[in-house]
């Protein structure tokens, strides 16, 4: 007696459940922001033309009013390997054993960026063009960005007790590019090592540059499908991986591993709670009032 | 390294003081030794927790921006799967209606409760702005697994304090409130186990966004899946010990054959556990990187073998179940084994692309220590002073 009374509740569950199910889920579709790839803004960083002045790192402070120590920006320090750190968004180093070149390294701003998909207060936030800013009135510093980055971007500001902040380079986009100007570090560039624009024509330009020097550049563009595309452009004249570029990303993009799942949550919760809630249901009444035995 | 050792000693202290309770043969200056040592150890935290909120966590940890999140991560992420027993004998007891249980929920509940908050507490230290730790209610970003958990876990505080407070309603006479506490019961359960299942998967879902810097062993689509049965696993491991162990120490009396069923149950789940662990990373066709230089695929075997199939054969077995300490130390295997899958899922397996640079500082592991015993302090208060052990169970 008692099973047959499970056994329906559960029927019955799984009819409630299953109704519930449906409507979530199709109401929960992916609401990631429709911007026009092509459109965003973009820069192409062009390897074989740094030549390690780091003239970018400075007018990435002044556009930003950075506080950096001074030694990690000047000439004479060029030798010196630098680390990005919360008040310094952008470095150049030289990398690579073999052959070197100078790198410059900054967000890579990813046209499907994990960090604003990992935020859960939307801190991280992808403008309208493309450009990943950090909002610091809503961050709560849980650092999350930091784990999700791919390319461990976002820093901490480990040393303050009650206010500390992520930062990370914002693409100058309130600074200076919804001003219609270029980013400070592309406008200090003094050897055209960095082209800013619309991430279609630099694209264009990055691989007509290929096409016309094959002999010197990388049939490659970095940047152009890894982690599902980037704002930032790199061509080399080395192979990227031998530069301290990341080489195991895939070209899907981060957020959807996440998406996969989260999309389903309500879902599953109407299921379960549907579910446990007839079986509880029928269960007690079952105790309170039990079943006439059948003659 | 002072620190260190001071850690060790407390730790040692510590560990032969519950020994020797728990054998019932408290050591001369028992009661002094246990003050003393924790008094020492809380005014220590006391002092750290000044440093953390004055100068930050830099000074009082090794943490650092190429390894953002270290121990604390993976010790709140044990102590939501350790306080999964709360979900599950909610579930079995009031959902599933199988009320021979019921003895033993008011004291699982509790340490699911504390549990919890222990999690809240660390996150509270660990984050940097925790007087912004209510923003996920407000401002949402639900794409975000940490939203979700956010979100998770404030309402299941709000549910263990709901299903615990009969508890403090009986101790203080208000027989109305204990009266609308179980009206409330069945839903609130149902609640609280609907938001447990969602959030002990996401705290492998959590990790399901870095594919790339987890070791392959780890690295799975089935992280919440994994995680969700784990947490089951334990948290029926969890009751079995904390129920052993309390009743001994408060003399209570408990009737072992509902442990037993526990430890039963426990090894089945541990055998799913272990057969989708084994498909997946076959389906995967991972196991060639266990043979990889480096620790890792040591620390698989371990956390395999040890963590997992030892105590779920063990526990298979009607003799082991019938000894109450063989049936406690084959839980105390199940839950080394959880504590060091998620230390490893966050922390370990990453080590190959994050660099080895991070071994916790002192104070992180006093911090963590501080938080725990405090909570195991209060759970024993909570049991003395409150009908936490339903009457007709007391021994005496």
């Amino acid at each position: 007696m008692k099973t047959d009374l499970s056994r329906r509740s559960l029927l019955k569950g799984t009819v409630v459940s299953l109704t519930a199910a449906w409507l979530p889920r199709t109401m929960a579709q992916a609401a990631s922001k429709v911007f026009s790839k092509s459109e965003a803004f973009a820069v192409l960083v062009d390897l074989t033309r740094c030549i390690g002045c780091r003239a970018c790192v400075r007018g990435c402070q002044t556009a930003n009013d950075l506080n950096a120590p001074q030694e990690a920006l000047s000439i004479e320090h060029a030798h010196q390997r630098m680390d990005p750190t919360f008040q310094l968004w952008t470095v150049v180093n030289k990398e690579g054993t073999n052959v070197s070149r100078n790198v410059k390294r900054q967000c890579m701003h990813c046209l499907e960026p994990a960090c604003v998909s990992a935020c859960p207060v939307a801190a991280l936030h992808q403008t309208e063009h493309g450009p990943v800013i950090y909002r610091e009135s809503r961050c709560i510093g849980c650092r999350y960005c930091m784990i999700a980055c791919p390319f461990d971007v976002p820093r901490f500001e480990w040393n303050n007790g009650l206010t500390p902040v992520i930062g990370k380079c914002q693409f100058c986009a309130q600074q200076r590019l919804f001003k219609g100007l270029r980013p400070g570090c592309v406008e200090s560039c003094p050897t055209g090592a960095l082209k800013f624009g619309k991430r279609d024509d630099i694209l264009f330009e990055a691989k007509a540059r290929i096409r016309s020097r094959p002999d010197l550049y990388v049939d490659h563009v970095f940047g152009e499908n890894e982690v599902g595309g980037t704002s930032w452009l790199y061509i080399s004249d080395v192979p990227f991986d031998q530069l301290g570029f990341k080489k195991n990303l895939s070209n899907r993009p981060l957020p959807t591993y996440t998406w996969d799942v989260v999309s389903w949550i309500p879902a599953i919760a109407a299921v379960l709670a549907s579910l446990f809630g007839v079986l509880a249901a029928t269960l007690s009444r079952q105790d309170n009032h039990p079943p006439k035995e059948p003659q | 390294m002072m620190g260190y050792v001071f850690l060790t000693a407390v730790c040692a202290i510590l560990l032969w003081l519950v020994v020797a309770y728990g054998r019932g043969r408290p050591p001369r200056w028992g009661l002094l030794w246990t003050a003393g040592s924790l008094l020492t150890l809380w005014s220590v935290t006391a002092y750290i927790l000044l440093i953390r909120f004055t100068k930050g966590i830099g000074p009082i940890s090794h943490l650092t921006d190429a390894n953002p999140w270290g121990v604390w991560v993976g010790l709140l992420q044990a102590g939501v799967a350790l306080s999964g027993g709360g979900f599950v004998m909610a579930a079995t007891v009031h959902i599933f209606h199988i009320k021979r249980f019921e003895p033993i929920l008011r004291p699982v509940v509790l340490l699911a409760f504390l549990g919890y908050n222990f999690v809240g507490m660390t996150l509270f230290i660990e984050v940097g702005r925790p007087y912004s730790l209510w923003h996920p209610l407000a401002q949402w970003q639900h794409h975000s697994i940490m939203f979700e958990v956010a979100w998770c876990v404030t309402l299941y505080l709000t549910v263990l304090l709901v299903e615990f407070s009969p508890v403090v309603f009986e101790r203080l006479g208000m027989t109305r409130a204990v009266h609308w506490a179980h009206k409330v019961a069945i839903p609130v359960v149902v609640l609280g186990v609907v938001l447990s299942t969602l959030h002990q998967s996401a705290m492998g879902s959590m990790f399901l966004i870095v594919p790339q810097k987890i070791h392959p062993l780890w690295s799975t689509t089935l992280l919440p899946v994994l995680a969700l049965i784990s947490a089951v696993a334990v948290g029926l491991c969890v009751t079995v010990t904390a129920s052993l162990y309390t009743a001994r120490l408060f003399g209570k009396s408990l009737d072992q054959g509902l442990l037993a069923d526990l430890a039963k149950a426990a090894s089945v789940v541990l055998f799913l556990y272990g057969t989708v662990k084994i498909v997946d990373v076959s389906a995967r066709g991972a196991w060639p990187t266990l043979f990889q230089p480096g620790w890792l695929g040591t620390l698989f075997i371990v956390e395999m073998v040890l963590g997992v199939f030892l105590p779920a054969a063990l526990l298979a077995r009607r003799a082991v179940r019938q000894r109450s300490k063989a049936m406690a130390t084959a839980c105390l295997f199940v839950i080394g084994g959880v504590v060091l899958n998620r230390l490893t899922i966050s922390w370990f397996s990453m080590v190959p692309t994050t660099g080895p640079g991070y071994i916790p500082h002192w104070m992180e592991l006093a911090v963590s220590l501080a938080l725990f015993t405090a909570l195991a302090a209060v759970f024993g208060a909570a049991v003395r002073y409150l009908p936490v052990y339903p009457a007709n169970a007391v021994k005496t």
